[in-house]
């Protein structure tokens, strides 16, 4: 096999990788703050991407652009959800909380499907099989635009909660719950505000996401499953390792795809992840708990 | 021994109790054909969330993968049947074997490193999904293309080798259903019953009034694993045909779980409740569709998802646990 061709489908792993990361970023915020995971996450992915689909084929807006509006709407989607459903739930058992999203995950993905049918769907952009010449590789644009988009958005987040007041007070919620109440923080709407926020990177991972590959109604839970193997692979709660672990999966799948079988490429995420969990559980970049 | 399972249980519950086993085995006699296909999938359901019930209400250790047990026995006794003429009476016993194996290597896995909650419950999501894909390549037994038996006539009932009609199925599900009842009454009720609760409440002080945990934790995966091999073997004879996108999924474990949830976790007749429950409401939702001339995809999804909210949001028990206090049955139900 030609190295070019093997380093050509490596640089697309990595470069879808990072766009899995920034989804899987929001799943590590919140399960970082509000200590619930969230087993909606690849759902409220596709809500995203729907919602990307709809705005192009109706007013021809880029998703590039729609991505936008479209972190704006799943930030209110997740600040709701957190508010009125799971709020209430922050100290039950946690398979109570598991059943709770659960729930949530199956009312979306079948929601999706009443709506817009089984089939799959995609936004075909006019630039979308442009490609770019680096030495001997060819990249396709699509995937460098989304890629650079997905850091940026991944250091606004960093920035957010290293230097503004609100981030750290998330943190602070983060680190002791009890302190961050005694010393008056607004834990409920703060754990609001931060699941609003791993939403809105979803939100627009998903807008991104419908450039890179087709969506339906089942892709959600596959996300879902996805987004759980990035980021115990990078650490649950930890953000540097949710990119780190989409890169890892995004790399591992592409070389599944080119020497193995395309369809076969999830098992190799999912024995990652259990060597993971087995010889680190907190994750490559997770602190022993 | 009887003397054990029946401590305790108030007479108007162990009179319902055999009401409610006469009426389930007259009542082939009395549904037809499409009845009693309900029936087999309440019974089904009834089962495999009992089976699911040892290892969650029982020892506190929640599985959202227990598709793989289902799917492992399945193939397991269909292959062996297939392939080696080897019937099911006897491909059972190897098909427990190899489920129990599985269970028990998560099991040990998880347990030896300390996974527990959430993790756990993720790396049982990742077996099964990771056991999905691989049987999808697997051409022993036809990869994604899908496995078949060889389907009987309805005319004989061969029960060697469970080829025959759905009232036989019905039987031989009923009386599997019955004794894992009363298995796990005799379970709960036992020494080991006991420190499976202690484990459920509070590992740290179990551990310290000397009980092996990882032993118990494993016993419990077993014994679950094992149940559930069960299951797979009758869906595997029973609807004689096997697709790994079907048996293994995600949707599949979560179907699985959401009988003995909305019933109540922990609770023996939890499970059954809950499966009659919910297979009802589905079929209610069914006719009421029909009737309105109106067929969407994905609406009784979307209804059960409702119905599971309003249970977890309202009901944290399930039904059965206030519907038990409500008729005076006691709290060993």
């Amino acid at each position: 096999m030609p190295a070019d061709l093997i380093l050509t489908v490596a640089v697309q792993g990595i470069l879808t990788g990072l766009v899995y990361g920034l989804m899987a970023l929001g799943l590590s915020v919140i399960f970082g703050v509000v200590r619930v995971v969230n087993f909606a996450h690849g759902e409220m992915m596709t809500i995203a991407s729907y919602a990307a689909i709809v705005a192009f084929g109706a007013w021809n807006i880029d998703p590039l652009v729609s991505m936008i509006p479209i972190a704006v709407l799943l930030f209110a989607l997740g600040y709701a959800m957190q508010a009125v459903l799971i709020n209430p739930f922050i100290n039950r058992p946690e398979h109570s909380q598991f059943i709770l999203l659960a729930a949530v995950a199956i009312i979306m993905v079948n929601g999706l499907l009443m709506i817009f049918g089984p089939d799959a769907r995609n936004v075909l952009v006019d630039y979308a099989l442009d490609s770019i010449e680096v030495g001997p590789l060819l990249i396709d644009k699509v995937r460098v635009i989304t890629a650079a988009l997905a850091l940026v958005i991944a250091a606004l987040l960093f920035a957010f909660f290293k230097l503004s007041r609100t981030g750290k007070a998330i943190r602070a919620c983060a680190d002791n719950h009890l302190g961050a109440l005694v010393v008056g923080l607004n834990v409920k709407r703060l754990y609001a505000l931060t699941f609003g926020i791993g939403s809105a990177c979803v939100g627009a991972a998903g807008a991104m996401m419908t450039l890179l590959i087709d969506t339906t109604p089942n892709v959600g839970p596959a996300f879902t499953l996805q987004a759980f193997v990035i980021v115990i692979i990078g650490g649950l709660g930890s953000m540097p390792g949710a990119l780190l672990g989409g890169v890892l999966i995004g790399l591992t799948e592409a070389m599944a795809g080119l020497f193995f079988a395309p369809s076969a490429k999830t098992m190799f995420g999912v024995a990652i992840l259990i060597l993971v969990l087995l010889f680190r559980p907190q994750g490559l970049l997770g602190r022993r708990v | 021994m009887i003397a054990r399972l029946i401590e305790g249980v108030p007479r108007r519950a162990l009179i319902l109790l055999g009401l409610l086993l006469v009426a389930l085995l007259a009542a082939p006699l009395l549904v037809g054909d499409y009845g009693l296909s309900v029936l087999i999938l309440v019974l089904y359901f009834a089962y495999t969330g009992q089976a699911w019930n040892v290892m969650m209400g029982f020892a506190g250790q929640l599985s959202l993968g227990h598709s793989l047990y289902v799917g492992l026995a399945a193939y397991t006794a269909a292959a062996l049947y297939v392939h080696f003429g080897i019937g099911p009476w006897l491909g059972v016993w190897i098909a427990i074997v190899i489920s129990m194996a599985a269970g028990l290597v998560i099991g040990f896995l998880a347990f030896r490193f300390g996974i527990g909650g959430v993790y756990f419950a993720l790396l049982t999501i990742a077996f099964a999904e990771f056991t999905r894909v691989g049987f999808d390549h697997f051409t022993w037994v036809n990869g994604s293309g899908g496995f078949f038996l060889p389907v009987a006539q309805y005319s004989v009932n061969d029960a060697l080798n469970l080829r025959g009609s759905p009232t036989m199925f019905y039987y031989i599900l009923l009386a599997i259903t019955a004794l894992a009842f009363v298995f796990c009454r005799w379970l709960l009720t036992g020494r080991i019953g006991y420190y499976w609760l202690a484990i459920r409440e509070e590992p740290e002080a179990a551990q310290t009034l000397g009980i092996n945990v990882f032993r118990y934790k494993m016993i419990a995966v077993a014994i679950s694993a094992g149940m559930t091999a069960l299951s797979g073997v009758f869906f595997a004879f029973y609807y004689n045909n096997l697709f790994p996108e079907q048996i293994f999924s995600m949707n599949r474990s979560i179907e699985l779980i959401l009988g003995p949830i909305i019933g109540g976790v922990g609770s023996l007749f939890g499970p059954i409740l809950g499966a009659f429950v919910l297979t009802a409401l589905a079929e209610v939702l069914n006719d009421v569709m029909v009737a309105l001339g109106y067929e969407l995809p994905g609406i009784k999804l979307v209804f059960y998802g409702l119905c599971l909210l309003a249970v977890v949001m309202y009901l944290p028990n399930g039904i059965w646990p206030p519907l038990r206090k409500w008729l005076g049955l006691g709290e060993r139900l």
